[in-house]
C-alpha cells in the first residue's frame, strides 16, 4: 500500500450531481401529476403524458433516482471517512454510478410507454430489474470491501445502517421482482392474488424501511454529529434502536392491507408490529435531535442544520402518524384517501428530502474543495421555500384525506350512504390546487439548490481539486478495546 | 451486562458478522408472514367453475396494467359496512387468484372497480374511457383516446397464455389455439371493456355475489364465509 492515500471523491461528486439533476426531474414530474389531478385537461390526450402512466415516473424519480443517487454518494463518502481508508475497487465504484444511472434512465424512459409490472415502487420490467440487481451487488461489494480495509477497527453506526440498507434492499428487490418474461417488454410475476399482494407490500413497506429510513438514518448518523460538531448523544441508544428498527420493520408490511382479503392474523400481526415500531423510530429521532445539545445556536446561522433538525422532527412526526394509521380503526378512515399521500409526503419531503439536502449542503463543500457553499443566502431561501411548500402540501392533503374518509362513510338517518363518490372528489378539488402550489415551492427550492451547487462546483469543473489525503493512524502495538463501563 | 457489551463490541468490529446478523434479523418478519401464505396459496383456489381469463379479457387486463388504472382505482372492497353498501359484497381471496400481478390498488382517486362488471353498458364504458368528462363533468379522469385507435396485438397472446400456464393457470391447448381468433379485428378498448365487464362477475361464483342465483342452485344452501380460509377449504 502506498504511504499516501487519498479519498476517492470523484465518484461522490458524480452522485451529487446526479442527485441534484434527478431531484429536479422527479419533482417536476410530481408537479405535473399534481396539476393533472386538479385540471385533467393537462394530460393533453397524450398517452405518455397521462397521469396514470407518469405517476410512477414521479415516485421512481424521487425515491430511486434522487434518493438513491444521494444515498450511494453519501455512502461512499461516509464509509471512507469513518474508516480512514480509500474506497475499494475504484473501477467497480464507477460502474455502480453509470450502471445505476443507466437503470434509472431505462426505467424513466419505459414507464410512460406502459412498460410496467404495475407493482408500486417496483414498476420497471424484468430486464431493468436484472440490471438493478447487478448494480446493487456491485454496490454492496464496493461498500463491504471498503469496510473490510478500514483502519478504524470499530465500525461506526452510520455504516451499520448503510449495511442494513444494502442487504435488505437487495433481498426485497429480488424476492418481489421474481417474474417469468413473456417477451422483452412484458412479464408475469410468479405470485398471484393475495400472495402477490403480501409480497408486494412486504416489499413496498420495507422499501420505506430500508431505502427511505435505514439508508437516510445512515446519512443522519454521520452528518448530524459532523454538522453539530458534537458527539452522538448516545452510542448505546443507537445500538438498541438499530437492532429493534431493522427487525421490527419487516413485520409491519401487512398494515397496507387492513380489512382486505388478506388473512386476519397477518393483518393483526402487521398492526401490532407497526405500533412497536414507534419506539425505535422515536429513539433514532431523539438520538439525532439530542446530538444538537450544545449546538442549538447553529440553527440561527447554518441552514444545513435547519434542514437536519426539521428532518428529524418530521421523521418523528411521520413515523408517529404511520403507526397511528396502522391501527385498524384509524386505517378504515384513512386508507385509499389522500391522507396516505399526506403521510408519504410528510416522510418524503419532510424527512427524506430534508436530511438529504442538509447532508448534501454539509458534504458538498468538502467534496468540492471549498470552505463553504457558494451562497448561504440561497441555502436559507431554499429552506424557506422547502418548508413552506411542505406545510402547504401536507395540510392540503390531510384536509383532503379527512374529507374523503368522512364523506365515504357518512350515512343518512335511514342508513343509506349520504354522498356519491364524485361528491367527495368535488369537495377536495380546492385542496388539489393548494397541494400543487406546495409542490411548486418545493421544486423551486431544488432549482435554487442546483444553482448553488453549480457555483460551489466551480473548482471541480475546472479540475482544480486536489484529492484529500487519508489520515493514516499510527500503528498501535495492541489495539485492544477498553471494555465499556458496566451498568451500575 | 458487561458480557453483553463484549458481544456487541465483537459485532461492531467484524463487518462479516454484522452483515450476517443483519441478514438474519431482516429475514424473520418476511419469513413468518409470507411463508404461511405461500403454503396456504395452494389451498386458495378459485371457486368451482371459475376459469382463468379468456383471451380477450386477458388482453384487457394487460391493458389495464399498462395504463396504470390501479393508481386511482382499487379492486378490493374492504370488510366495512360503508364499503359493501357502496360497492357490493366485500372482496375475498379467491377472486384474485388469476391476477398476476394483483390489482388491489392503494388509492382511490376514482371508485373501487372490484364489482363494476355489468353496472354500466358497454357503450357507456366506451364513451367513459374515451372522454370521461362527457359523462361525468366533474371527474378528473384523463381521456384515453388512443384505446380505440390501436388493434390488439395478436402475435403475443399465445406466448402470454403459455407463460401463465407455466406459472400454474389452467389453460388448455384448445384455449391457447383459439386465442388469436378471439382477438381478431378487435381494438384495445374492446378488450378493456370486456375485462371491466367481467370484474365481480366472471371471477365470482353466483352464490357469493349479489347476482341472481344460477338456476338449479339450492336457495337453502349455507352461505359461504368468504373471508375464512378454513371454511373455504371445507366447501370444496
Amino acid at each position: 500500500m502506498p504511504k499516501t492515500e487519498t479519498y476517492n471523491d470523484h465518484v461522490v461528486r458524480l452522485f451529487l450531481l446526479a442527485a441534484a439533476v434527478w431531484g429536479i426531474v422527479g419533482m417536476f414530474i410530481g408537479v405535473l401529476a399534481a396539476a393533472q389531478l386538479a385540471w385533467p385537461a393537462l394530460n393533453f390526450d397524450v398517452s405518455w403524458l397521462t397521469f396514470s402512466r407518469i405517476r410512477a415516473n414521479h415516485t421512481f424519480g424521487v425515491i430511486f433516482a434522487f434518493g438513491g443517487s444521494a444515498l450511494m454518494g453519501t455512502c461512499y463518502y461516509v464509509v471512507q471517512r469513518t474508516g480512514h481508508t480509500r474506497l475499494a475497487f475504484g473501477k467497480l465504484a464507477m460502474f455502480t454510478f453509470w450502471g445505476w444511472q443507466l437503470a434509472l434512465f431505462l426505467a424513466m424512459a419505459t414507464m410512460p410507454f406502459g412498460i410496467t409490472q404495475s407493482k408500486e415502487y417496483a414498476e420497471p420490467e424484468w430486464f431493468i430489474d436484472l440490471l438493478v440487481a447487478v448494480v446493487w451487488v456491485a454496490f454492496g461489494t464496493v461498500f463491504f470491501a471498503t469496510l473490510a480495509r478500514r483502519r478504524i477497527r470499530h465500525i461506526y453506526v452510520a455504516n451499520w445502517y448503510y449495511s442494513a440498507f444494502i442487504i435488505a434492499v437487495g433481498l426485497l428487490h429480488i424476492v418481489n421482482n421474481l417474474a417469468v418474461p413473456v417477451s422483452l417488454l412484458k412479464s408475469y410475476p410468479i405470485y398471484s392474488g393475495v400472495v402477490d399482494a403480501m409480497v408486494q407490500w412486504w416489499y413496498g413497506h420495507n422499501a420505506v424501511a430500508f431505502f427511505l429510513t435505514a439508508g437516510f438514518l445512515g446519512m443522519m448518523y454521520y452528518f448530524v454529529p459532523r454538522q453539530a460538531q458534537q458527539p452522538l448523544w448516545s452510542y448505546r441508544f443507537s445500538i438498541v434502536n438499530f437492532w429493534a428498527l431493522i427487525s421490527v420493520y419487516m413485520w409491519a408490511g401487512s398494515h397496507h392491507l387492513l380489512y382486505s382479503a388478506l388473512p386476519d392474523w397477518v393483518q393483526s400481526v402487521g398492526m401490532a408490529f407497526s405500533l412497536i415500531l414507534l419506539m425505535p423510530s422515536f429513539g433514532s429521532a431523539a438520538n439525532g435531535l439530542l446530538t444538537f445539545n450544545g449546538s442549538w445556536h447553529k440553527l440561527r446561522t447554518d441552514p444545513a442544520v435547519k434542514f437536519m433538525v426539521l428532518a428529524l422532527v418530521f421523521y418523528g412526526a411521520s413515523t408517529f402518524e404511520g403507526s397511528m394509521m396502522a391501527i385498524k380503526s384509524v386505517n378504515s378512515l384513512t386508507h385509499y384517501t389522500d391522507w396516505t399521500v399526506a403521510h408519504v409526503h410528510s416522510g418524503a419531503i419532510g424527512w427524506v428530502a430534508m436530511i438529504t439536502i442538509g447532508s448534501l449542503y454539509a458534504m458538498a463543500p468538502r467534496a468540492l474543495g471549498r470552505p463553504a457553499m457558494h451562497s448561504i443566502g440561497a441555502m436559507d431561501l431554499h429552506f424557506r421555500l422547502h418548508l413552506s411548500g411542505l406545510l402547504l402540501y401536507i395540510f392540503a392533503m390531510w384536509a383532503a384525506g379527512a374529507t374523503e374518509g368522512l364523506m365515504w362513510r357518512a350515512t343518512s338517518a335511514d342508513g343509506s350512504l349520504k354522498y356519491s363518490f364524485i361528491a367527495s372528489l368535488i369537495a377536495i378539488k380546492p385542496y388539489y390546487i393548494v397541494r400543487l402550489l406546495g409542490g411548486v415551492l418545493v421544486l423551486s427550492g431544488m432549482v435554487v439548490m442546483a444553482w448553488n451547487l453549480w457555483h460551489t462546483a466551480a473548482d471541480a469543473r475546472a479540475n482544480l481539486i486536489k484529492p484529500i489525503p487519508v489520515p493514516i493512524p499510527e500503528p498501535e502495538p495492541h489495539q485492544v478495546p477498553s471494555p465499556l463501563p458496566a451498568l451500575g | 451486562m458487561a458480557l453483553n457489551h463484549q458481544h456487541l463490541e465483537k459485532i461492531e468490529k467484524h463487518a462479516g458478522l454484522l452483515g450476517v446478523l443483519i441478514a438474519v434479523m431482516v429475514s424473520l418478519g418476511g419469513l413468518a408472514e409470507i411463508t404461511p401464505l405461500f403454503v396456504k396459496a395452494h389451498t386458495v383456489e378459485p371457486a368451482p367453475g371459475i376459469k382463468p381469463y379468456g383471451a380477450l379479457r386477458l388482453a384487457g387486463k394487460d391493458i389495464y396494467v399498462r395504463e396504470g388504472c390501479y393508481q386511482c382505482h382499487s379492486q378490493m372492497i374492504r370488510t366495512l359496512r360503508f364499503e359493501t353498501q357502496r360497492y357490493g359484497a366485500y372482496s375475498v381471496a379467491n377472486e384474485s387468484v388469476y391476477d398476476r400481478p394483483f390489482q388491489w390498488g392503494s388509492k382511490r382517486t376514482g371508485p373501487d372497480l372490484a364489482r363494476i362488471g355489468g353496472k354500466y353498458s358497454d357503450d357507456w364504458q366506451r364513451q367513459h374511457l374515451l372522454r370521461p368528462r362527457s359523462l361525468m363533468p366533474d371527474s378528473n379522469m384523463p381521456n384515453y383516446p388512443w384505446l380505440e385507435l390501436a388493434k390488439l396485438d395478436i402475435a403475443d397472446i399465445q406466448a402470454r397464455m403459455r407463460t401463465l400456464r407455466f406459472l400454474g393457470d389452467p389453460y388448455t391447448d384448445a384455449d391457447i389455439a383459439a386465442a388469436p381468433a378471439q382477438l381478431q379485428g378487435k381494438y384495445e378498448i374492446d378488450a378493456l371493456i370486456a375485462y371491466l365487464q367481467g370484474l365481480g362477475v366472471d371471477n365470482v361464483p353466483a352464490t357469493t355475489s349479489d347476482l341472481p342465483a344460477v338456476p338449479g342452485d339450492k336457495p337453502g344452501a349455507p352461505a359461504p364465509q368468504p373471508n375464512d380460509f378454513e371454511s373455504k377449504r371445507n366447501l370444496r
